[in-house]
């Protein structure tokens, strides 16, 4: 019902900005709004108040629905600049990662001094699930629509700098356990960036309509230990020098 | 003397049978047409949005085996509700019919203008449906973009005609409400009966009047982007292709320059229906009327300053975000002494609570709801994750399928004794707002848990964690659709029994200058102009 775990320190600070500060305003608001109409249906039916009143204005009550929704907002306002400005200020960054959306599929580079891999993300769709299965993986670990064939490795603790564009058509990557969203747009360079604090495997879904299959195109990022990825790093790199441009996911877990 | 009067309507131009409609001047015939050609449009685009409810009440791919027609079918529904429903009924409608009625005029300024700002809408229609059954993308029909259409999926990931046709439909769409728009300014400022000077216009025209300079000046940007996007496609231009040096972000700034106002342009008329609606059954004047008029004033000048925070993921600096956050939430002010006057004025009020009355109570809750979450999203850095989420498609369905729809029914209940001469019954209208209100919330309230938990708009199918608050939406979506069964139940029983509704079914609360005439109206009204001197009319 609520926001995904989150993973970074931006999405923690967005988590707190939504529910602890906007919901609970918000829902008071309705909630206000909605007894002041009990209280009138309650109070003023035609049975009940036959007479109506003439008063078709007051002051002191207009200005205050002015200026309390005005201070509201300012209240709201502080908070939401401070976040803004933590999501779109990139601080130095200890890895960079350049993503393209394609149709519809990700391909994902790594800059060449984090050892200049790279390969394309495709969604494993039922058969690959089932033949993985078959093949020794748990099914739960490759939950439908959001599986892919070559996962983001990425260490715990690191500022990832994500740089995004787009060959093709307009895409967007979003990982919502980072805090991250930003439009694929072709000729357009976007940058973003997450420090993930948690390990674990986080996934993200295109989420800018870019035809057909939209809906199948996600993204997994698996954040581990500064060592694994090590590992995982040296294994790319050797898998790469072997020419093989795509590597089996499972062979280097 | 039978003859004599024969002759003279003649004289006055009033054809009859298809000539009557077809060729027709008179406003509230045209009116009329206008409801038609919503009723028409609102079938259509709900046929499609039960056909995607059906689809996302399971995961995996049901009954869309090319994903791409569900594409079609959320553009589709998209622009036809948009263009083909909610505009013909609240302006072309509601407008048409009663703005003259209530500024006491005997028509509209330019009543053939009238009758071509009609006909071109039906036409677009056309072309709209005749674009999903042509080629877009290579291999599929129909166009999949979204009703946003952003290039370079609307340009070169579909090169069928299609999207052409698409583009065409909008254009005659914008020509006919821009046409209506200059129509309904010219009216209000030149044909308002003497006395009624604008400070004493009831709020609905007033709303109409606003709505209609949001349209003048914003489509044409629309048409300008939608002409760059023909010429991009069709003559070799690059405005939005990087090969070429364009840019695919220049077409979201044209497009939202004009659809952001294009939102108020469909709640605006709401706005006004619902403060004649409930300053009648209070039996009260309009709290703060000036504070009401200026808040739609505010609210149409706001909305053209804030289109970017439509746009806070595709790499817009920081201070352009920073800048859009704060005027954003401005909007919030204005919304809010509405809302709050509202309630003033059924505070102290004698209430009845009629079926339009209780639509507009609906209303302004339903409205609180989707206005709040609006806030939620106003924030870049909120709306970080929930951007393209189902939380926006709660969010703008909350304002536009429960609120302004709501106020369609409210106006449709309050105002067609006087359109037809004949009453609905009370319990029908009751039995759909009550059928309705369940559905819509069932349909829509889920809809939030399924955003915050970073469901993607516009997925034909999705993870399977999602199902539970999808079935429910899709259960929603069935119930909303039985309520349209009452609703189409109720007009068809109305005309079948013939209960007259007199000139005035509502009592004293009802003091507009409509209620003076006779249920429906002569075909030409107010041949004697009325004087108004009271400062009560609103």
């Amino acid at each position: 019902m609520g926001l995904q775990n989150p993973a970074t320190p931006v999405a923690e600070n967005i988590g707190w900005f939504h529910n602890s500060l906007l919901m609970p305003i918000i829902t008071v608001i309705s909630l206000f709004v909605l007894l002041l109409l009990v209280i009138i249906v309650a109070r003023f039916s035609e049975k009940k108040n036959p007479t109506p009143s003439k008063t078709t204005h007051h002051t002191l009550l207009e200005v205050a629905w002015t200026v309390v929704p005005v201070l509201i907002l300012v209240v709201i306002a502080i908070p939401s600049f401070r976040l803004l400005k933590e999501q779109i200020i990139i601080p130095p960054s200890d890895l960079t990662i350049k993503v393209t959306g394609k149709q519809w599929y990700w391909t994902v580079e790594y800059a060449k001094d984090a050892g200049g891999m790279s390969f394309d993300a495709i969604m494993m769709n039922d058969e690959d699930i089932a033949k993985a299965v078959k093949n020794g993986a748990n099914k739960d670990d490759l939950p439908r629509l959001l599986s892919v064939d070559n996962e983001v490795y990425v260490p715990v603790n690191k500022v990832v700098r994500v740089q995004v564009t787009a060959a093709d058509v307009l895409h967007a990557f979003a990982i919502q356990s980072f805090g991250v969203k930003v439009d694929a747009v072709p000729g357009r360079l976007n940058e973003t960036w997450f420090k993930a604090t948690k390990e674990g495997v986080y996934y993200g879904q295109c989420q800018e309509l870019c035809g057909k299959d939209h809906a199948f195109m996600p993204i997994v990022v698996r954040v581990v230990s500064q060592d694994k990825y090590d590992a995982w790093v040296k294994g790319q790199k050797k898998a790469q020098a072997e020419g093989a441009t795509r590597v089996a996911d499972a062979a280097v877990r | 003397m039978a003859h004599a009067a024969a002759h003279g309507d003649a004289h006055h131009g009033h054809p009859t049978g298809w000539r009557r409609f077809l060729f027709s001047t008179n406003h509230k015939d045209i009116g009329t047409l206008y409801f038609i050609a919503a009723i028409l449009g609102g079938i259509v685009g709900g046929i499609l949005s039960i056909a995607m409810r059906m689809e996302l009440q399971e995961p995996g791919l049901q009954y869309f085996t090319n994903p791409h027609t569900f594409n079609v079918f959320v553009t589709g529904h998209g622009l036809i509700m948009v263009f083909f429903m909610a505009m013909p009924a609240l302006i072309g409608g509601f407008g048409n019919w009663f703005v003259p009625l209530m500024i006491g005029a005997p028509d509209m300024a330019f009543p053939r203008m009238n009758n071509i700002s009609f006909w071109l809408t039906p036409t677009a229609l056309l072309l709209l449906v005749i674009s999903m059954f042509v080629e877009g993308p290579p291999g599929s029909n129909g166009v999949g973009g979204g009703w946003t259409v952003y290039p370079p999926l609307s340009t070169s990931g579909q090169p069928g005609p299609a999207m052409d046709f698409a583009i065409l439909a909008l254009h005659l769409a914008g020509a006919a409400s821009i046409l209506g728009a200059i129509n309904f300014i010219v009216t209000i400022f030149n044909m308002r009966a003497p006395g009624m000077t604008l400070h004493r216009m009831p709020l609905f025209v007033w709303s109409i009047l606003v709505t209609a300079f949001l349209l003048v000046l914003s489509l044409p940007v629309l048409a300008g982007a939608i002409t760059m996007l023909l010429t991009d496609r069709n003559f070799g231009t690059t405005f939005f292709a990087p090969e070429g040096g364009g840019d695919p972000i220049l077409f979201q700034h044209l497009f939202w320059f004009f659809g952001h106002p294009e939102v108020y342009v469909i709640i605006l008329p709401g706005f006004g229906l619902i403060s004649q609606i409930i300053s009648t059954f209070s039996r009260k004047p309009v709290f703060g009327y000036l504070g009401m008029a200026y808040a739609m004033v505010a609210i149409g000048f706001v909305g053209f300053i804030v289109w970017a925070h439509h746009m806070y993921t595709t790499g817009i600096s920081l201070a352009a975000q920073q800048y859009f956050v704060a005027a954003t939430m401005v909007i919030a002010v204005p919304t809010g002494v509405k809302i709050f006057s509202w309630i003033a004025t059924m505070w102290g009020g004698s209430l009845r609570f009629t079926t339009p009355m209780i639509w507009a109570i609906g209303f302004v809750f339903l409205f609180t709801v989707g206005g709040v979450t609006g806030v939620v999203l106003a924030n870049a850095g909120a709306d970080r994750v929930l951007h393209d989420t189902y939380y926006v498609v709660a969010h703008f369905h909350y304002v536009l399928s429960l609120g302004a729809v709501f106020a369609i029914f409210a106006g449709w209940y309050y105002w067609f004794p006087k359109i037809s001469g004949y009453i609905i019954p009370e319990w029908i209208g009751k039995l759909h707002f009550a059928i309705a209100f369940v559905g819509a919330n069932l349909l829509f309230f889920p809809q939030h848990f399924l955003g915050l938990a970073g469901m993607p708009r516009r997925y034909v199918d999705y993870p399977d964690a999602f199902a539970g608050w999808n079935y429910i939406s899709s259960l929603g979506s069935y119930i909303f659709a039985t309520g349209m069964l009452v609703f189409f139940f109720g007009v068809a029983y109305a005309f079948v029994r013939k209960e007259k509704a007199g000139d005035n079914p509502w009592g004293a609360g009802a003091n507009t200058l409509e209620w003076t005439l006779s249920s429906p109206p002569p075909f030409h009204q107010f041949e004697t102009l009325p004087r108004i001197t009271g400062s009560d009319h609103h």
